[in-house]
């Protein structure tokens, strides 16, 4: 294997990593409570914001940005579900969809109005520059964004299926019912599941603004791209998402080196379509 | 007798409203545009008010007939508007191609498809050359015969615009009192429940499509006549999706007047937001937009003449 084309899949772990981490946020919410959040794309997009102001306004950089990035958009996520999500749940279809979705027109525009149109981007010399590790170039930003970005979507996973905390958000996905005569407030659980996914949304955004443009209708790419991964993960599975991530990464990589960058949406796209077609319980999903 | 009242008065007013605003241009256009987004969100209504699947993705059928009109006149030169059967007729087989895969989906899982596929024809309408990439085509700059459609003002197409209103919201009409009208309707609530009832979902969810798909693209092409350019933000763009979604579920998702109340209000909202603000307030236009959504969606989602008809009901007990 040629060295360019082992560049190009070391690139695509690196992003795929990022990708799983917002992906695991809402494939979260997603398994938890079947409710689709469309402002997904826009949460990451207000935490690729939030890192830039930090930088702005106090000169921070990444690690400054993500505990900063993490409880905005969780207070974000929880939020949204007790003045929003908590309502519709349980409205009709049309409804559900609407709302998260007029969520997210609201804050890509709010964000469009606030910060304008322009594209902004951190300096790149703000994660120590790249570096030469056996004949592959790494740039610090997108080492540290995939590193992160793999650690946090396991710990999320980690918490999810070992501990006391998440079998009791388990119980309330599997029957919200029964959860509640065990003595389990199935809604205090639901709006942590809604901070953990704001969280992990929050963290991917901070980490991708450190090489991404950040610009206000990001978003729409991003909850495409986290739409696939969760199509292509299983609904609810964060290891699926972790996985699909990855995948997606690498594929994308290699058809914006192998086709041309502007096709690589276009591969992405035409792939969930294809998911979605044949497995539309998610390619790793149980049927 | 009282039930045809008011739609008589109303539709009264709508054929005298351009005598009333004569010498205001700008009411006209207002006008004029009402009708194209009434028009766009009742063809979007057929399948996602009656049928209950809520695409996000119809820019597609819009930009394939905005195009269609742009592409005879540039390739061919013919008027634009001889695009238009064109654009119907290949947006039916799109519909057909789009809908026999993704209409196997149900809820949230459509809406994501729907999405995809637009942002996907979006993404290639740009590179395509032949559709004028990402700068978009323009119609005919001096109009050579009557069939242009170039106007000085915008009431001919008020009235064309009007007309091709009142043919498809008779056809949904007649739909709508129909069989198919009732297999919709039972497809909306309950999918699993209609097909135990020997309703051929799938193929009765097709046909809406491919019809909300041809009259989606028919108001693209009215679109291209009036404004005489797209490109593919303005043809394809994910906001000309939402727009149609909007104005149907703000007045009534799956009532005949229901997208018409919509675009009563939210197309005056947004020209006057527009003007108001100017350049910078494209933005805020949507963050109002986006609000109203929220808010339909957490208190009345039902729309706007919902309220009428529980009125009705309590002067009914």
């Amino acid at each position: 294997m040629s060295l360019t084309l082992l560049q190009v899949i070391v690139s695509g772990l690196l992003l795929g990593a990022v990708y799983a981490l917002f992906s695991s946020g809402l494939t979260l919410i997603w398994g938890m409570m079947n409710v689709v959040n469309f402002a997904h794309g826009d949460f990451v997009m207000l935490g690729m914001y939030s890192a830039v102001m930090v930088w702005t306004a106090l000169g921070g950089g990444p690690f400054a940005a993500v505990p900063v990035a993490a409880m905005l958009i969780a207070t974000l996520g929880v939020l949204s579900y007790f003045l929003l999500v908590r309502h519709i749940m349980k409205g009709p279809m049309l409804a559900q969809i609407l709302g998260t979705f007029g969520l997210a027109l609201f804050l890509r525009y709010a964000a469009f109005w606030y910060f304008g149109a322009n594209f902004k981007t951190l300096p790149d010399t703000l994660v120590g520059g790249s570096f030469v590790f056996m004949g592959l170039r790494f740039e610090g930003s997108r080492v540290l964004a995939g590193v992160m970005g793999l650690a946090i979507t396991l710990l999320l996973h980690f918490i999810l299926t070992r501990t006391a905390v998440g079998s009791r958000m388990l119980a309330v996905s599997e029957d919200a019912t029964a959860a509640q005569l065990m003595g389990i407030r199935p809604q205090r659980m639901q709006a942590l599941a809604w901070g953990l996914a704001g969280a992990a949304t929050g963290i991917a955004g901070a980490l991708i603004a450190n090489f991404f443009y950040t610009s206000p209708t990001v978003g729409e790419t991003l909850a495409i791209l986290a739409f696939v991964t969760v199509s292509f993960g299983g609904f609810g599975s964060v290891l699926g998402a972790l996985v699909a991530g990855l995948i997606i990464g690498v594929v994308e990589s290699l058809s914006a080196y192998l086709v041309g960058p502007v096709y690589k949406d276009v591969i992405v796209y035409m792939l969930f379509v294809l998911v979605l077609w044949f497995r539309p319980q998610g390619l790793m999903g149980k049927a | 007798m009282n039930r045809f009242l008011i739609p008589g008065a109303l539709l009264a007013l709508a054929l005298v409203y351009p005598l009333l605003v004569q010498s205001l241009p700008v009411y006209e256009r207002l006008g004029a545009l009402v009708l194209l987004g009434a028009i766009g969100a009742s063809a979007w209504n057929i399948v996602g008010g009656y049928a209950g699947q809520v695409s996000i993705g119809h820019a597609v059928f819009f930009g394939f007939g905005a195009y269609s009109s742009v592409v005879v006149y540039t390739h061919l030169g013919w008027p634009p508007i001889a695009g238009a059967p064109l654009g119907m007729a290949l947006s039916v087989l799109l519909a057909a191609a789009i809908g026999v895969p993704t209409l196997r989906l149900s809820g949230h899982y459509f809406s994501m498809a729907t999405i995809a596929v637009g942002e996907l024809v979006r993404v290639l309408s740009s590179t395509s050359e032949f559709l004028g990439g990402a700068q978009g085509l323009g119609g005919p700059a001096i109009p050579r015969t009557v069939f242009d459609l170039s106007f000085l003002s915008a009431t001919p197409f008020y009235y064309i615009f009007l007309t091709v209103l009142l043919l498809l919201l008779g056809l949904t009409w007649t739909i709508e009192r129909g069989r198919m009208g009732y297999y919709l309707r039972a497809i909306r609530d309950s999918e699993r429940a209609a097909r135990s009832l020997g309703v051929s979902v799938g193929r009765y969810k097709l046909y809406a499509y491919m019809l909300s798909g041809a009259f989606t693209s028919l108001a693209g092409s009215l679109y291209l006549c009036m404004f005489g350019f797209v490109d593919p933000e303005s043809g394809f763009g994910i906001l000309i999706s939402v727009k149609m979604v909007v104005m149907a579920a703000l007045g009534g998702a799956g009532q005949l007047f229901g997208p018409l109340v919509g675009a009563l209000i939210l197309v005056p909202l947004e020209e006057l937001s527009n003007s108001l603000l100017g350049g910078q307030g494209a933005g805020l236009t949507f963050v109002v937009y986006g609000a109203i959504i929220v808010i339909i969606a957490r208190f009345l989602p039902s729309g706007l003449l919902s309220l009428l008809d529980r009125r009705k009901v309590k002067r009914a007990d």
